[in-house]
């Protein structure tokens, strides 16, 4: 036993190993974590709203996510008459892949990273770009009209959202000089005017850019005021419409993970990462503790980033189509590129 | 901007996949935005309608019908589930032309209570209107607001007549019951309450960026348009036309209240929403004042009879409900039944519309437009 | 002609148009006078136009109302006592040029509706139209043939009519000559019954 473990934890195996670890670590959190991120969504609205939200299962309403898992996995999925059964059962499958696969680059603390590709931020890039595709598979294999509208304007959606959100990325890889997430995190050790959010030197508008990606983020995980996917009181339920029980709530779980995925990737770009931003108060820590706290730290900044996320669902109303599409051509694209051009400008001549 | 029909037609067809290649969408009659079973028949080309044809009659009831079957007040509680939002103002229209056409007297007390229910009604009205219209934009959280307000108008009225919706309170004569001490008291305190509530509204969704983009500049309606369909309430005031059945046709004692009736130029959806919110505190006056010189007396003319035999004629009576001019056409054989009730939604005129000004537009301005009519559907389907 | 006429051109114009003749050639003590409130004097404010004829009989029976004939043309009402200011009546071919008239005086259509007089053997029309700035309702209406009952459409005045005279179609089985979509409206899309017609026994479906 002790060989066998001893074996696995050589090169090359170690690193599968380590893989399977995280994607079994990555499943339950994303599970979980989607399940919550539920319940949490549904008590910030109930606050919002000035009600008490779910009350029932549990205390306060806190065994109400696993009711409802039940309820979705005892329900029928139905496939429509007509629509193409296999593209339709594939879409939820992939959407779940891709923003499963999202996870593997984001590194939660100095070790704590499933893998530490040098080209992570173009992975996540590339297996979110995926969760795209699969929305449009299954609005376009529902045979539903309100579906194929909602899977037409996704694509559009996000073609326009990725270009400011890269150019703003482009921004952080040429001051961190690296694409590799560990590096970038690490590069904003320290205090946290270290952060690149305050890295006025290099790009004076970088509070600007960072709002610009948090925009791109909400519009490109679908969320309100950009929820063009779902649209509901105008596309009945978007390209969700034909979907019901698991592999609805498939989308529903993708659709967190891809919030927990873009607020983790805007943590780590500009909120310095694991990094307390404490400077060097917590160094004396053993390496344990020290992890625990920068995964604290972490956790600490993406869950107030989601929840940003959520108070602005249940205060704003919806976009306009083509005031979206507007925001993003005409302002964020500009944007970008001023900053880009101005931080490209800073980092030659200093 | 105003578009001609012809105008907004051709800026649709701007299509990659020629004029030709359209789609019939069915918006309805289970849609979340229609509030109802209202079926909307899109001919699309991608987003863009071509032409909308409402389809209309999924919850019709002959309501007309059962007029010419049952007596006068035996008809009473039907005119309160035409707009089910809007109950006191339409039970105002039946019982005003049954008074008119038998000249019954109605106590000074009565008509205050008359005035204050319906103006405590047209803001309970406005405020689901308005809630559930910021909803079809996609904000969820007015919604919860106005129901919160609404809850307390609904609890004063209850307090009275024991409905809270399909309100039966008015009575050939006067009312049912009289007011109580509690209601009066309410009723003071619900106006400095809801003149608060609507400042916050203001911030939180009027002054909104998103929202004024959604509905500025989107569902011209033309003064000629509204001759044309014999548009009314609120789809009017927003066109411009200062017509208000209050001021226009008087009826009950609104003559004795100072109040403005708000009237906003720009045609467009914004407006219509800008009147509503006027109109909730043009409502407030009114009921402020009425409560100043609240009279003693009796509640309801104890000399009307109680099966009411209407002479022959014909007779009409208007009201301003909260979404227009609610009219009904009495013809009396002089018996004790209706010869014929004809009601005069404000609904169905201002759907009728809604084909003509949403030509050329895009789905989701057409729902924010369609939001801005403030359907109520068994009101049109009657 | 201005556009926002008071009561009193607007009855002289049309009572030109259509004099008010026959009501006035009738004997005086006949129970004729047809829609008309019994006590409605015109003492109250209202429309104090031309004297409207109307003599005041006492408690109207059950018959007559449904056996007589409106008084032909223009007669002014008095507006507090029955809610509207002029009554028109007049000729089924008419209905387009009158409407076209009340279009131009920047009238609105209020409502259209049917009135099933089976006794008389006729089917009346009656029109709504109010006007936004004087306040003024007008009611038109118009008598057709029960057996036949057929009338133009004024929906290329009045485009609102689109849909009443549908309505009307549905509930009296009027048909609106020139309309351009006359299914059922509010009935059923099949249905072939018209509800508000007083012989109506029950939809067989």
């Amino acid at each position: 036993m002790s060989a066998f473990l001893e074996i696995l934890g050589q090169e090359p195996y170690w690193s599968f190993v380590r893989i399977g670890l995280f994607l079994v670590g990555i499943a339950s959190f994303v599970g979980a974590n989607a399940a919550y991120l539920v319940w949490v969504e549904r008590k910030t609205a109930a606050y919002v709203q000035r009600r008490p939200g779910p009350m029932e299962v549990g205390y306060q309403g806190l065994l109400q996510p696993i009711a409802d898992a039940f309820k979705l996995f005892a329900k029928q999925v139905l496939v429509p008459p007509g629509a193409d059964a296999i593209l339709f059962r594939l879409a939820p499958v992939l959407i779940m892949t891709s923003a499963m696969l999202s996870f593997v680059a984001i590194p939660y603390g100095t070790y704590l990273s499933p893998t530490n590709i040098d080209l992570g931020l173009l992975a996540v890039f590339a297996f979110a770009s995926i969760n795209v595709m699969a929305l449009m598979l299954g609005a376009w294999a529902s045979r539903n009209k309100f579906a194929i509208i909602s899977s037409a304007r996704v694509v559009s959606q996000n073609i326009a959202y990725e270009i400011p959100m890269l150019l703003t990325i482009v921004t952080i890889v040429m001051m961190s000089g690296s694409m590799n997430l560990g590096e970038i995190v690490t590069k904003q050790g320290g205090w946290f005017w270290h952060w690149n959010l305050f890295q006025l030197q290099h790009n004076p508008l970088m509070p600007l850019s960072f709002l610009t990606f948090y925009i791109c983020m909400l519009a490109e995980t679908n969320r309100a005021p950009f929820d063009m996917a779902e649209s509901e009181s105008e596309l009945v339920a978007g390209a969700f419409t034909e979907y019901a029980g698991m592999s609805f709530g498939v989308f529903f779980m993708a659709e967190y993970a891809n919030i927990v995925i873009g607020c983790s990737l805007a943590t780590v770009l500009f909120l310095g990462g694991w990094n307390t931003g404490l400077g060097s108060l917590f160094s004396s820590a053993p390496a344990w503790a020290g992890s625990l706290i920068g995964l604290a730290a972490f956790f600490a900044k993406l869950y107030a980033l989601i929840f940003t996320v959520i108070w602005i669902r249940w205060t704003f109303p919806r976009t306009q189509f083509y005031g979206l599409l507007n925001l993003s051509w005409k302002i964020l694209i500009p944007v970008s590129l001023v900053t880009l051009w101005v931080t490209s400008f800073l980092l030659k001549v200093i | 901007m105003l578009l001609t029909k012809e105008q907004a037609l051709a800026r649709s067809t701007h299509s990659v996949g020629g004029p030709n290649e359209t789609f019939v969408l069915n918006l309805g009659p289970q849609h979340p935005a229609t509030h109802g079973v209202l079926r909307v028949k899109l001919t699309m080309d991608g987003e863009f309608i071509q032409r909308a044809e409402p389809v209309c009659g999924y919850i019709h009831r002959m309501h007309e019908k059962m007029g010419e079957n049952r007596n006068y007040s035996q008809f009473l509680p039907n005119t309160s589930r035409l707009d089910y939002l809007s109950a006191m103002q339409y039970t105002h229209a039946w019982v005003g032309v049954v008074e008119k056409a038998c000249k019954i007297e109605v106590p000074e007390r009565a008509e205050y209570i008359r005035v204050i229910t319906s103006e405590l009604n047209r803001i309970a009205s406005h405020l689901v209107g308005w809630g559930a219209w910021v909803m079809d934009l996609g904000g969820f959280t007015p919604i919860l607001y106005a129901f919160d307000d609404r809850e307390k108008i609904l609890d004063l009225l209850e307090g009275i007549c024991g409905a809270r919706l399909t309100f039966c309170y008015y009575r050939f004569g006067g009312v049912v019951n009289d007011v109580d001490a509690a209601f009066l008291q309410g009723t003071k305190d619900f106006v400095p309450y809801m003149r608060e509530r609507m400042k916050m509204y203001k911030k939180l969704v009027t002054g909104n960026i998103i929202l004024r983009k959604r509905i500025e500049g989107i569902g011209m309606i033309s003064q000629d348009m509204c001759r044309r369909y014999g548009a009314c309430g609120p789809v009017l005031r927003g066109s411009g036309i200062q017509h208000d059945v209050r001021r226009a046709e008087p009826y009950s004692i609104y003559h004795k209240f100072d109040y403005e009736i708000p009237v906003y130029h720009e045609c467009d959806s914004m407006a219509r929403y800008l009147v509503r919110m006027d109109e909730i505190e043009q409502s407030l006056r009114i009921i402020e004042q009425a409560l100043a010189t609240f009279p003693e007396g009796p509640f309801v003319n104890p000399k009307v009879p109680k099966f009411v035999k209407v002479p022959a004629g014909d007779y009409t009576y208007a009201t301003e409900a909260a979404r227009g001019r609610f009219m009904v056409r009495l013809v009396a054989d002089g018996s004790d039944t209706p010869y014929r009730v004809k009601l005069r939604t404000p609904c169905l005129a201002n759907l009728s519309l809604f084909e003509e000004a949403c030509a050329g537009m895009l789905l989701p301005d057409a729902l924010a437009f369609m939001g801005s009519l403030d359907l109520v559907i068994p009101d049109i389907d009657r | 002609m201005s556009s926002s006429p008071t009561a009193e051109q607007l009855h002289a114009e049309f009572a030109a148009l259509y004099p008010p003749a026959p009501v006035a050639e009738k004997p005086a003590p006949a129970p004729e006078p047809a829609p008309v409130a019994p006590a409605a004097t015109p003492d109250a404010s209202g429309a104090p136009v031309a004297p409207a004829p109307k003599p005041a009989a006492p408690k109207a029976p059950v018959g007559p109302i449904l056996q007589t004939e409106p008084p032909f043309g223009a007669t002014a009402v008095d507006f507090a006592a029955r809610g509207f200011h002029l009554d028109l009546s007049i000729p089924a071919a008419d209905v387009v040029s009158v409407a076209e008239r009340l279009y131009r005086h920047e009238f609105s259509l209020d409502t259209m509706t049917g009135v099933d007089w089976m006794k008389l053997n006729q089917m009346e029309v009656v029109y709504d139209f109010v006007h936004f700035t004087t306040n003024l309702h007008v009611v038109v209406r118009c008598r057709v043939p029960r057996d036949n009952p057929e009338l133009a459409t004024i929906s290329s005045v009045f485009q609102g009519a689109l849909w009443h005279e549908r309505e009307t179609h549905d509930f009296f089985g009027i048909r609106f000559l020139g309309h351009p979509n006359l299914v059922p409206f509010l009935l059923p899309e099949d249905a072939t019954y018209h509800p508000l017609r007083k012989d109506f026994a029950g939809a067989s479906d």
